[in-house]
Parts: C-alpha cells; structure tokens; sequence
C-alpha cells in the first residue's frame, strides 16, 4: 500500500479514502510503539532527513523515532545554526541534500509554502513538518487518529477549536481534514485571531467560548503563538486566560464527556488550566503517542520509491 | 540609415481619430509622407519596403511606470537591457522610476541616466525624480534642478510619502515647476509585513494579508490634498474597487487627477498566489474577483487613462526563495501589451483605440509631453501590432534580466511586432521580418 502522491504538503490535497488509509494503517503501527524491541526492517537502507528551520522538540522527535522504529537511517539537521547562516538558500540546501542521496526529507519552516518549494527542487520526497501558518498535515492526522479512537466515525462530530486561529497552521490542516471526513468545525477567538474570509472554509465562527462548549464533542485548544504576534491581538495573557482559558468552571457548561485537547507545547495557566490538563477530558498525551503512529504511518506508506510515470 | 515603407498596414491613430489602411513614408527620423488606401511603391534598392499586411500601426507607446535599476541594481537590470526589453514589448518611450541606488533624487543622478539611455539607444528613457530626499519622506527633493535636468515627474515609489504636510508641500512646490507628482498609495502600519492580498487566500494559505483599505485610505489622502494644493496627481497602479470610486470622484469634481493600471490587476487574481510562486508577489497585491471586476469597469469609464507595466525586474536568485523572502514585482515589460490585448480588446472590453490611447495620448498628456501622433512632419515613434498572433510566454525568451512574469507558460494574443524609434526599427519579430519584406 502506498499514497499515491510523492509528497506530502497539506490536508486540502489528501482525499477522504487517503485519510482513511493513513488512519489505519496507523493503528496497527501503534502496536510496535509499545514493544519492548521497537525495530522492523521495513525501511532498511533508507535516508531520511529532518530538515527543521524552526525549533521543535516533539514533531522532530516523533519523526525520528517513527523512522528508527521503521528501520531508517534518520540525520537531523537544524537549519538554524548551519548553513542558512551562511546564505545558503533553500534550493541551494535541497540540491546539496540531492546529492547525498537522501530518499525523504521532513521539513518544518517559518514560511508558508517553503514545503512546496523543496518539494519541486529534489526528487526525494517531502513531508511537511509545519510551515509559518500554513499547514500542519501530520498534527492534523494525529489529532484525527486520537478523536477517530474514541468516536469511531468523524460524522457530524463537534469540533471546536479555540484559540489563535490566525497564526495556526494545526487549525488550518484540521479544518481541511475534519470537513473532508464529514465532522462539524466550530472555531472561537476574539475577533483579532479569526482571519478574514474563514468562514468560506466551511466552518461556524463564534466569539463566545461558553457556547462553543455547549454543543462541543471536541475542544482543541491552541497554542497562543506570542512568537509571531508583533501587534497587539489582545491585551493581555491575563484577559486572554480569563476569557478563552479552559478551566474548571467553564467546562460546566460543557458535555461530560467532551475530550480536550492541545498540540502543545502549552502555555500553561493561559490556554488550558493545570487541573484540565491533568482532567479525565484531556487526551493531550495520548495525542503525543498517535503522532510517532501516524508518522510511522507516513514514512511506510511513503517510504517506496515514487514513480511519477505510474502515478499520472 | 535608409529611409522606409509601411505598406498595407491599419493606421490607428486616436489623437486624429485616425483608422484607415494605408502607407507611411520614413525619412530622417520622421514621417514623411501618409497615403490612404494607396501602396508606395518606390526603387528598393533606395527604401527599405514592409508589407505589414492586418498588422496595426499606433504612434509609440509610452511606459510611464518601469523601474530600470540603474545605478545600483544591476544584477536585476540594466538600462541597457530594460530598455531592450521596452522595445521588444513595443515600447518607443518609457518612465524611469528613480528607486535605484543612489536613488534620482539629484540632478547628477538624473543626468547619469539620461547619458546611460542615450549610450543604449534603445528607446526613450524619461527620468522621474524622487520626491523626497534619499526617498526618505521627510524633506522634499530639488525640484527645480530635477527638471532642468530631464525629469518628466517626481516619485517616491515603492514607498508612500507617510507624512501628509511632507505630501501636501511636495504637491505645492511642484506646480512651481508644473510637474506632476506619481504617488504610491500604501498605509505602510496597516500593510504590516503584508505578503499577499487579504482575503480567502490569505487565510487558507497562511500568508499575512494586506487589506484594500491600506491602499483606499492614502488614494483617498492624497486626493484630498490635491484638491487642497491644486497640484497635478498622478496615482499610480490602483488594485481596489473603492480606488476606482474615489478616483472617479475625484474626477467628476474636476480634479487634476490622473490614474494607472497594471495589467497584472485587470488579469489576474489573487486565486493565482494559490501555488506560491513568487512571480504572483507584487504590491499592490493581486486582488478578489470583485476588485478585478471593477478595475476593468474603470477602464471602461475612463476613470483610468493610463496603463502602465510597473515593471519590476529581480534576479533570479531574489525570486528563487520561500514566500516571504521574496521581493515584490512583477517583470512585466513584454507582456504588457499582449495582456491587454488578450484580457481586454479579445474579451471586447476596451476597443483598439481605446487601448492606444491609454498607452500614448494619455500618458503624455500626464506628463505634459508632446502628443505621439501618426502625421507628417512627426517623430517616427511607431509601435506594430499583430492583434492575431497567439504565443506562449516562454521565460528563455524574455530579454529583461527579470524572468519573474506570471504569464510565463500562458499563451496571450495580440504582440508587438515591430518598434520604431526615430525612424530606426528597434525591434522586429523575426517572421514578420521574413514574410514582410517585399
């Protein structure tokens, strides 16, 4: 089995029965996490490499080890304090990669679109790791796998996600994936962190976080990315807990069994209080573990050569 | 250089209301001679002789908005090969926007580009000077020595003069010398670090957006204080619906407004950023279908005289680059005209003339120029146009050192085919040459 596509870019891209097929093939991937010898030669004598020009600590993580449980040789480089220092472009870094002879390349970029870019540079294929607020697939697919666990079927399913919506690429890639499946998106932020024209996603937009929790199956909260706000999208953290902070008390006002969570890394006291976070409703590190599942997913169904020829 | 025949052509000219078949005679830089209907038929050894049967022959046309690059960013063009690339997108003159580095805010600069034209000797270059000193919007240029030494029009574009007293003397003090002043309408806080239009693509696409009103709010700013001065204004590459209704506005009331269009923005969406290629990213950005809509209304109107590339040629290796690091602009030159022809006079939204007359009476008419006509005793600035002719836009063939065009891969109707500067054909498609001689 594989996709039929040679990279992996965004959600708008991925049909429903793609989805599907990364979503199960997930599954019984999840098995292996839990082994006590986590190997399998399935991509023996593959190269794979993390490209990573931001930060992050889980997602380059989660990719590694999928590829090392997968049987990959993974090489992480941090494009930060490399050459890109140097003025080393990205095409310039994608031909040099080229030529080492890397078969897959996993990137994360503060700019929308630089996936794309790489992807048309090489023949390797690309996975997108996240790109400035663009898209997010593999989080997106995580999130789908934890919410797909507990309510088998995306049908009519409310979601609600909460938060800096602007500056989100996970709230982008899930609202592309959810509708596709056939779940209902719901998204509450101030005013200042819903874009313009979001609505024309095919999603409900509110402003009051009590009664996005009325009807939620799913509250995703988002992390505020203070790194990217260089205007003043609210006041104050403060404001923000108080009034689209998840605590106790609000969630009275919500379904029993509503499932919380949160790509993190959270901005704790501001977007989920501690006792949510540690609260029966919170999936958050179950999500941590279905990410290395679908990663692992990724680079199986991935992990073959690509023919375009047979694929037009 | 040996006199010449244009036989068998279409002559469109709209400063006569001319259209008619006929022939034109060329000698010593001027036309000599016009028949109608009538075939010359002279000793070739002594003229040069062009069938330009179904080809039309417009006086020259007028580039009044391209940025050279020279001095300074001569990686990205030269005088040389931009002016090259204006000939071969029939371009008998163009406007030099003074952004280069130093920028033309003194006369020796000014002076170096008007020597640098004429070593060329491709077509016309006509300097604007800055605005501003150093383009910094704070103090105002020397208007005075600008246009003794050549300047046409004053510019701080690719910056919007932010402070409105700077704006309002810079309109006062430059009817002193009757030139007119090319604004660049951007709100520079509200624009932000803006890569794109804001709308739907903004949004899904993650890229910061740029909102209409950012442009709308100075349009409507520097109207107001042409009213207050009554200065010349020239507002240059309007992208927004309510752009179009200030303008026409402006106009019913009178005002010495004049106002320019890019073909980019009454072509293209901002749909088009959807695979972000940097070729899409241009300021003003490409806007909704809604703005487009209104843009080609204007047209229509009259609202806008003028159209005008804003070419903006960039290396290679400035364009190569993720989104947001990319420069903004559009290499533009050779592919305004058969974007026009393709996006307006083939979709019968502006007649031929119409079309000419925004590429030659109007834009010298802003630029209080001499009107390009097609008389005898005229300078033989002349553009051919083959109105039939389909091509794809291939990037090996663009003769600008900018390749980032849009249209690279689409296929435009309607090219230039022959420019004539002063008699001297500048630029002629190979099979028009060929198939034209008699």
């Amino acid at each position: 089995m594989t996709i039929s596509r040679k990279d992996l870019l965004n959600m708008r891209d991925l049909s429903a029965a793609e989805v599907n097929t990364i979503l199960d093939t997930a599954e019984s991937m999840e098995e292996i996490i839990y082994r006590d010898v986590k190997k399998l030669p399935t991509l023996k004598g593959k190269s794979i490499i993390n490209l990573f020009y931001e930060p992050s600590t889980r997602t380059r993580s989660s990719f590694e080890l999928a590829g090392k449980y997968l049987g990959a040789d993974m090489v992480n480089m941090n494009a930060n304090v490399s050459s890109i220092k140097k003025g080393e472009t990205l095409i310039d870094t994608a031909r040099t990669l080229e030529a080492m002879g890397v078969d897959m390349i996993i990137i994360r970029h503060p700019v929308s679109g630089a996936p794309g870019l790489l992807a048309k540079s090489v023949n390797a294929r690309v996975l997108n790791a996240g790109d400035g607020c663009h898209a997010h697939p593999t989080q997106a697919l995580l999130d789908m796998y934890t919410m797909r666990k507990k309510f088998k079927s995306f049908e009519g399913l409310n979601v609600v996600i909460l938060g800096d919506i602007a500056h989100s690429r996970v709230a982008r890639s899930n609202i592309w994936g959810l509708i596709k499946m056939g779940a209902k998106v719901t998204l509450c932020a101030p005013n200042t962190l819903l874009p313009v024209e979001i609505k024309k996603m095919g999603v409900n937009v509110t402003s009051s976080l009590e009664d996005a929790l009325q009807f939620a199956d799913v509250m995703m909260a988002l992390r505020v990315q203070f790194e990217r706000q260089d205007e003043s999208f609210f006041p104050s953290s403060r404001e923000y807990a108080k009034y689209y902070g998840l605590n106790k008390e609000k969630l009275k006002h919500a379904k029993d069994s509503l499932m919380i969570m949160h790509p993190g890394p959270i901005n704790r006291g501001i977007e989920i209080s501690p006792e949510v976070y540690d609260s029966e409703n919170s999936v958050i590190d179950e999500q941590v573990t279905g990410g290395v599942a679908i990663r692992m997913a990724l680079l199986y169904l991935m992990g073959g050569e690509y023919d375009e020829a047979q694929n037009s | 250089m040996k006199p010449k025949i244009l036989n068998n052509v279409r002559i469109v000219d709209p400063s006569s209301s001319a259209d008619f078949v006929g022939s034109v005679v060329i000698e010593k830089g001027r036309i000599k001679e016009i028949n109608e209907g009538t075939e010359v038929n002279k000793d070739s050894t002594e003229y040069e002789v062009y069938n330009l049967e179904g080809k039309v022959l417009a006086p020259g046309f007028i580039d009044m908005h391209v940025h050279l690059r020279e001095p300074g960013f001569e990686a990205k063009e030269t005088i040389e090969s931009g002016t090259k690339a204006a000939v071969k997108g029939g371009f008998t003159s163009v406007c030099a926007m003074p952004n280069t580095d130093p920028p033309a805010d003194k006369a020796a600069t000014v002076k170096y580009i008007i020597e640098k034209a004429k070593e060329a000797d491709n077509c016309h270059v006509l300097p604007i000077g800055c605005i501003t000193k150093e383009r910094k919007g704070e103090k105002i240029a020397e208007y005075g020595e600008l246009k003794e030494s050549g300047v046409v029009g004053l510019s701080d574009d690719g910056d919007t003069v932010m402070n409105s007293l700077v704006m309002r003397r810079s309109l006062e003090y430059a009817k002193n010398y009757d030139l007119p002043v090319l604004t660049h309408c951007e709100d520079e806080a509200l624009v932000s670090k803006g890569q794109i239009n804001e709308g739907y693509y903004s949004t899904i696409l993650g890229l910061k957006g740029m909102p209409n009103e950012a442009e709308d709010i100075i349009v409507d700013r520097d109207i107001k204080l042409a009213a207050l001065t009554g200065a010349r204004l020239h507002i240059c590459h309007i992208s927004t619906r309510e752009g179009v209704e200030l303008i026409r506005k402006a106009k019913d009331k009178g005002l010495l407004v004049t106002a320019e269009v890019c073909p980019h923005h009454f072509s293209l969406t901002h749909e088009a950023v959807v695979s972000f290629d940097t070729s899409t990213k241009v300021k003003p950005p490409l806007r909704s279908e809604d703005d487009v809509e209104a843009i080609i209304e204007g047209l229509k109107d009259g609202i806008f005289d003028i159209i005008a590339s804003d070419h903006a040629p960039h290396a290679r290796h400035e364009k190569e680059v993720e989104y947001d690091y990319a420069p903004f602009g559009i290499s533009g030159i050779e592919t305004a005209l058969p974007v026009t022809f393709t996006y307006l006079y083939h979709q019968k939204s502006l007649s031929l003339e119409q079309i000419i007359e925004k590429y030659t009476v109007n834009p010298a008419k802003a630029l209080g120029l001499n009107i390009p006509s097609i008389e005898v005793g005229a300078v033989a600035d002349l553009t051919v146009i083959d109105l039939d002719e389909t091509k794809e836009v291939i990037k090996e063939d663009l003769t600008s050192i900018g390749k980032n065009n849009p249209y690279i891969g689409k296929e435009l109707k309607g090219w230039p085919v022959m420019t004539m500067v002063e008699g001297e054909i500048k630029y002629i498609d190979e099979e028009v040459n060929k198939n034209a001689k008699d």
